[in-house]
């Protein structure tokens, strides 16, 4: 039973492993953006459920509340949200220029045109 | 959750990848607001779910919307990914336990925030007050990378085309929004 209150870490490890295997594994380039941000959200939650404390509510300061969550989380989280959104801004632009450069977003197809001279 | 993620891995069409992409966010966001961090769900599901869901169908636009039908498969990736977890799991076992209020990250200095930032910054919401005034130099930085990823993808797609320039400046426009 004292296991079984590590629940929360082991829910992000498969969500993240998720994210992963779709990074290895995929041969389509939007694919693996959005597995990256499979990986990315697996982390958000690995931060606000460490933040989660029991009994206490969000930390907005109130007379009649005595218990609220950690804010820092929240914060650092609130961050790497908007700096996520701009990096996967980056990905996509590059993703574009691949398919202008090559005309496909398939890996191997790109391999193969590199491999010809 | 876990079930919207191995959609993503089965479904060939990209345009329903992008759609199960936002939903995903969107039931991270209620997760969110079941942890107490009302904040980041606001941001998560206005951000996360909102402008990345619209800068993909962009690029699909831009692109192509089906996946290649051909798929070898192979054992050494799932193998990898399997012996990852496991690993992950393992080092899961020394971490305090979902909820408990002795754990080390509420020890340090997150009550002084508590009990000082409404005296100090006079702000009922403490992460705001976090935010813009005992760690702005985060936010700094943020606006830093944000910056830099404007400028990378005003490089990469603003200027090579008449009809791209178009589509470029749409994308950062998502940007500027986002911060």
């Amino acid at each position: 039973m004292n296991v079984l209150g590590l629940y929360n870490y082991w829910i992000v490890v498969v969500l993240m492993m998720t994210g992963f295997y779709v990074v290895i594994a995929q041969n389509n380039l939007i694919k693996k953006v959005v597995g990256l941000n499979i990986f990315q959200v697996s982390v958000f939650v690995f931060y606000i459920s460490m933040s989660k404390v029991k009994g206490g509510t969000a930390p907005i300061l109130d007379p009649g509340i005595q218990v609220y969550g950690n804010p820092l989380p929240h914060v650092l989280i609130l961050t790497a949200i908007v700096v996520g959104v701009a990096t996967m801004a980056l990905a996509l632009a590059l993703v574009v220029r691949i398919r202008h450069a090559y005309g496909t977003i398939e890996e191997d197809d790109i391999d193969a045109q590199e491999e010809e001279p | 959750m876990a079930v919207i993620g191995v959609a993503l891995v089965r479904l060939r069409d990209l345009f329903g990848v992008v759609m199960l992409s936002g939903l995903f966010t969107l039931t991270a966001a209620s997760l969110y607001v079941v942890m107490d961090a009302v904040d980041v769900a606001f941001t998560e599901a206005a951000v996360g779910a909102g402008i990345a869901t619209v800068l993909m169908l962009e690029t699909l636009a831009l692109t192509t919307g089906r996946e290649k039908v051909t798929r070898r498969r192979s054992l050494a990736p799932f193998l990898m990914v399997v012996v990852t977890g496991a690993v992950l799991i393992y080092g899961t076992l020394d971490m305090p336990r979902y909820g408990d209020p002795g754990a080390p990250i509420h020890q340090h200095v997150a009550p002084r925030y508590i009990e000082e930032s409404g005296r100090e910054v006079g702000v009922p919401n403490i992460v705001t007050s976090v935010l813009a005034s005992y760690r702005g130099y985060d936010t700094l930085g943020e606006v830093t990378v944000i910056f830099t990823a404007t400028a990378g993808v005003l490089a990469l797609i603003g200027r090579s085309r008449r009809t791209r320039r178009r589509k470029g400046s749409q994308t950062t426009g998502g940007d500027q929004d986002a911060r």
